[in-house]
């Protein structure tokens, strides 16, 4: 099976952000990066299947700037055969560019599957995989959080809100993988060690004209500081007369 | 003056909050714009048409009923191709969907195939000039961007709660349609759409959210969640990853950075310390009320109001009251 996974660098959610001084950008100094968590998972979801069905290659693409190789080679680490960077100053936000540029090397691929996380925590817009499925024609399921492959054909679950469909669909797919699909597997150091020698190739992204623009970023505005209203169960005469009177709420 | 064109999401013969919730924020952007029409999209099995009505309460001047048995489970591919057909066909300014499980799947297929740009997640909107203005959150909810879309239609999803359903009844004139292609041919086919939880409450929908962290212990113990929750009457149970990963709650209760963003009129976090990966999928909830036993948990910073206690003495005790003060509303 040709399976390919597309792959986002992602700063570390777990910091105070600023933004740049064009005001339309997150200041990088300092962060952290890695894989975003949703493509690991998705890179886990090809490696299982690779695991079952001999002779299967799993290919890693990215888009953006030299550093994205490093998240490349994080998922070759993982057992990925082979990476290629669509390379790009910046990764644009329109997603419809991004899309866009990654259907058209996905599709001289001739893949059975393409995996994509079903988001990335940096532009939480969430469109991506989806919009290539249309660009490419194919079937596509996504925010799958179970996933099983036979004779040429897949049946996922889907988690919607107070419920769940279960999805058959015919291959070549996309799909989008959400968490609860599988725990993404640590590189072991004998991975790390032939993922150095694996294939990454580097070829321009073809990125066309925006349809939406970034005009400003902001910091939402600080919660007012809160209060204690008391200690244990002697409080909750206060907090429901707080409730009541001043959030209004109950 | 510009028409715009909602999605009504369903499920079977029901309509969703958030399809109202779409229908409502069309209404608004075509008043902005000068006063056009709302077109809105009603899918469905038989039975849907009898929705209408509803639709049209909610501001749409014209209801475009596609009543198909092949649709009693959300088809992907029937929905795209009939709201890209339509919205290509109608000429619109814009087109709003929601930003749930449905829309977020839905949406971006509509808008690449109609080769135009998507925001989704979206909190308001403006029209100025040429084009339409709005705002999204960005890394986990703690950047805000205002985004231009140029793109013509301008396809946006909202992010559910933001807009409350507001009636505003308009003509709501049934138009029926055949869907674009027959469901009968899709390559992707729900096969069976299971509710969990009979008549539960949606944690996106729910007004109020009770969510329960590792300080309770024991999966046994959410009882106490829960029974807090039937008191108000109008709330959904939610929990921490930490607690989702140990099996004690389904994954879909999982509130936080990967789980479900929730933005309640009341959020109530039960033993949870507040964990960047929780904060940030309650952190818009417009009150918020902490109860933990450690004084300097995190969720106290982003708490309106807090109890510092034991979670086993103090939820019973809230529980009460909250039912008294039920009982003399």
């Amino acid at each position: 099976m040709k399976i390919a996974v597309c792959v986002k660098r992602v700063p570390d959610m777990d910091v105070r952000f600023r933004i740049g001084v064009d005001n339309v950008s997150v200041d990088e100094a300092g962060l952290k990066f890695d894989i975003n968590d949703f493509d690991a998972w998705a890179v886990e979801a090809a490696l299982k299947l690779k695991d079952k069905v001999a002779g299967s290659e799993v290919t890693v693409i990215s888009l953006g700037p030299d550093v994205v190789q490093e998240t490349i080679r994080k998922a070759l680490s993982m057992g990925a055969d082979r990476g290629i960077q669509l390379k790009a100053d910046k990764v644009p936000f329109d997603g419809l560019v991004i899309a866009k540029a990654l259907s058209a090397e996905l599709k001289t691929g001739g893949y059975d599957l393409v995996f994509f996380g079903k988001m990335s925590p940096d532009s939480s817009n969430g469109v991506v995989g989806p919009m290539a499925a249309e660009l490419l024609g194919l079937p596509c399921v996504t925010a799958i959080s179970s996933l099983e492959i036979a004779d040429g054909k897949g049946t996922a679950k889907r988690e919607l809100e107070g419920a769940q469909e279960i999805v058959e669909f015919s291959l070549p797919a996309v799909l989008t993988v959400d968490e609860g699909l599988n725990a993404a597997r640590l590189p072991s150091l004998k991975g790390i060690m032939a993922a150095k020698k694996k294939p990454l190739e580097v070829k321009p992204a073809q990125l066309a004209e925006p349809q939406v623009t970034v005009r400003k970023m902001e910091l939402p505005p600080e919660r007012k500081a809160g209060r204690v209203v008391g200690e244990g169960a002697s409080a909750v005469p206060e907090l429901v007369r707080l409730l009541q009177t001043e959030a209004k709420v109950l | 003056m510009a028409n715009v064109f909602a999605f009504v999401e369903t499920r079977g013969t029901d309509v969703r909050k958030v399809g109202l919730e779409a229908v409502t924020a069309a209404r608004m952007l075509a008043e902005k714009s000068g006063g056009g029409e709302v077109h809105a999209l009603l899918l469905g099995p038989p039975g849907i048409a009898a929705k209408a009505t509803q639709v049209g309460q909610y501001g749409a001047d014209t209801v475009i009923v596609v009543e198909h048995p092949g649709l009693a489970n959300y088809s992907p591919e029937v929905a795209t191709a009939t709201a890209a057909d339509r919205i290509k066909s109608g000429g619109y300014r814009a087109a709003v969907f929601s930003t749930s499980a449905q829309g977020r799947d839905l949406a971006p297929r509509v808008a690449a195939r109609l080769g135009v740009s998507i925001v989704t997640d979206v909190l308001s909107f403006e029209i100025e000039g040429d084009s339409i203005v709005v705002r999204h959150p960005m890394n986990i909810g703690k950047v805000i961007a205002t985004i231009a879309i140029a793109a013509k239609p301008a396809i946006i999803a909202m992010r559910p709660n933001v807009i409350a359903p507001a009636r505003n009844a308009k003509a709501g004139k049934v138009e029926n349609a055949q869907p674009s292609i027959d469901p009968a041919t899709a390559r992707v086919k729900v096969i069976e759409t299971r509710q969990g939880g009979g008549g539960k409450l949606d944690l996106a929908e729910a007004p109020v959210v009770i969510a329960g962290g590792r300080g309770l212990k024991t999966a046994e113990n959410f009882k106490l969640v829960e029974d807090l929750a039937s008191a108000f009457g109008n709330a959904a149970v939610g929990a921490t990853r930490a607690v989702t990963d140990d099996g004690w709650r389904p994954h879909s209760d999982q509130i936080g950075q990967t789980g479900r963003l929730v933005s309640p009129e009341l959020y109530i976090a039960v033993g949870i310390s507040g964990a960047v990966q929780h904060l940030a999928g309650m952190r818009t909830s417009k009150t918020i009320v902490a109860i933990n036993k450690d004084k300097d948990a995190p969720i106290f910073k982003v708490a309106d109001y807090g109890i510092v206690g034991d979670v086993f003495e103090v939820i019973p005790a809230l529980t009460l009251a909250v039912r008294e003060a039920k009982k003399h509303h």
